[in-house]
């Protein structure tokens, strides 16, 4: 049943990344196939893989799976990052929820013109320091745990330290005020398994360039112009 | 635990309607809050019951949840309307994903410009038509009465509320999906779901001008 893990996505970020983070957190191997031409993506809509004719898909036990966050939550429950209990399930939903609709802004960033992604820059950090990274620093500040659920390693950790380096990425000194998810952020960027991720070589992506927001309107013949 | 799970949202469907459908299937009363000025929703942000400053809220079992799909997953989780396993439950969640980007484009129809509801009108009916309807009526196809697992489930409440939603857009919708209609009048005479399809029930009404003038009065940035 099981057998390979492949993941059919872009040579980018995107929607995959939370993906691919979550999979190496959990010491997971995946294979990937990367989208590069339209016949691809044409092939696997043809072939019946993409259930809502959209990408991500991911092919694991014997399902292709789509829809990210459907994807995330069963490899959090599969491999033990999604809490002891109900309770603690609901509040890594709640967690992952808000750094999903942070990291929501950041995805579409590429796609703008050089003077929209000025203003989305602000917009980002904003959000970020307004809302998102107040909430988790009392989080974390409350409990005073290494982790923010149950005192224990689960999904949510994973997903905040990926917004929070991607917040990094738009303003570098954008925790100063946060003393809580700074060192949050040493601590579960010293975890071996995501160390390992955070190495050259590893299949984390880079930020996303003019290549590959060339590479997605081709393949998925998006001609209109990308508003935040 | 605690008493009846309390709502906190605008008097109206926006992105509380999905808890409501799921608690009243589940034949779970619950309590309603509604919002109507800004300062009530200024004195939530000011007391620290939102976590990340947005409704919808569901004081349920000594949380006070906040994010949607968080709600609706324990809800589900708690009432076992998740499946048996992990496999059905990854089947519920992409159904539910599936079918909460169409509500999604619905949602968001009331607050566009006059020039551009006919627009996303034709693309509401596009997506219904040719990407999300025929993806159910495939899968009903297996000849059981629910989507997953031959038993009743969240991703159930999700299309009969989704359904109805586009039907009144599109009243037509259905024609040539044979199996969601037969689908759309099993899920309508489940008991607990016929109740809430009554007048009385605490289902809200398509959203109208007075809703909407609220809602950006009460969120104006």
């Amino acid at each position: 049943m099981a057998g390979k893990l492949k993941l059919y996505y872009f040579d980018g970020r995107g929607k995959m990344e939370s993906i691919r983070w979550l999979l190496a957190a959990a010491g997971v191997e995946f294979e990937e196939e990367f989208l590069e031409t339209r016949e691809q993506y044409e092939k696997l809509l043809q072939g019946g893989s993409l259930l809502f004719q959209q990408l991500p898909m991911v092919e694991m036990d014997g399902m292709k799976m789509v829809q990210p966050r459907a994807i995330l939550s069963y490899i959090a429950a599969k491999y033990n990052l999604y809490g002891k209990d109900l309770k603690e399930r609901a509040l890594i939903d709640m967690y992952v929820g808000g750094t999903d609709d942070l990291m929501g802004f950041i995805l579409m960033f590429p796609f703008l013109s050089d003077e929209d992604k000025e203003k989305q820059r602000a917009v980002i950090v904003q959000k970020a320091t307004s809302r998102y990274f107040p909430a988790y620093e009392k989080v974390l500040k409350d409990h005073g745990q290494d982790f923010l659920v149950g005192n224990n390693f689960s999904w949510a950790d994973v997903h905040l330290l990926e917004a929070i380096l991607m917040v990094e990425e738009k303003k570098s000194d954008v925790l100063s005020g946060f003393p809580q998810l700074q060192a949050f952020k040493a601590r579960i960027s010293s975890i071996p398994t995501i160390k390992k991720f955070l190495e050259p070589g590893s299949q984390r992506k880079p930020v996303p360039d003019d290549k590959y927001v060339e590479t997605v309107k081709r393949v998925l013949r998006v001609y209109y112009d990308i508003k935040a | 635990m605690s008493g009846k799970p309390r709502l906190t949202y605008c008097n109206g469907r926006g992105r509380m309607e999905p808890v409501r459908w799921l608690l009243a299937a589940a034949g779970v009363e619950f309590e309603e809050v509604f919002l109507e000025t800004r300062e009530q929703y200024e004195k939530l942000i000011k007391d620290g019951v939102l976590m990340f400053q947005q409704v919808p809220l569901v004081e349920i079992d000594g949380m006070k949840m906040v994010q949607t799909r968080a709600i609706l997953s324990y809800i589900a989780g708690k009432y076992n309307l998740y499946g048996k396993d992990l496999k059905e439950r990854a089947l519920i969640d992409m159904y539910v994903e599936g079918i909460t980007d169409l509500m999604q484009m619905i949602l968001v129809f009331p607050f566009s410009p006059p020039e551009t509801k006919e627009k996303n009108l034709d693309s509401i009916k596009d997506r219904a038509i040719n990407r999300y309807f025929p993806v159910f009526e495939k899968v009903l196809k297996h000849g059981q009465d629910f989507l997953v697992g031959n038993k009743f489930s969240w991703a159930d409440v999700q299309l009969i509320e989704a359904i109805l939603a586009v039907e009144e857009k599109i009243p037509a919708v259905l024609s040539g999906f044979p199996q969601l209609q037969a689908f759309k009048i099993r899920m309508s005479n489940m008991p607990t779901i016929k109740k809430f399809l009554q007048p009385g029930s605490p289902r809200k009404p398509p959203p109208d001008e007075c809703y909407i003038e609220t809602v950006l009065k009460i969120f104006k940035k």
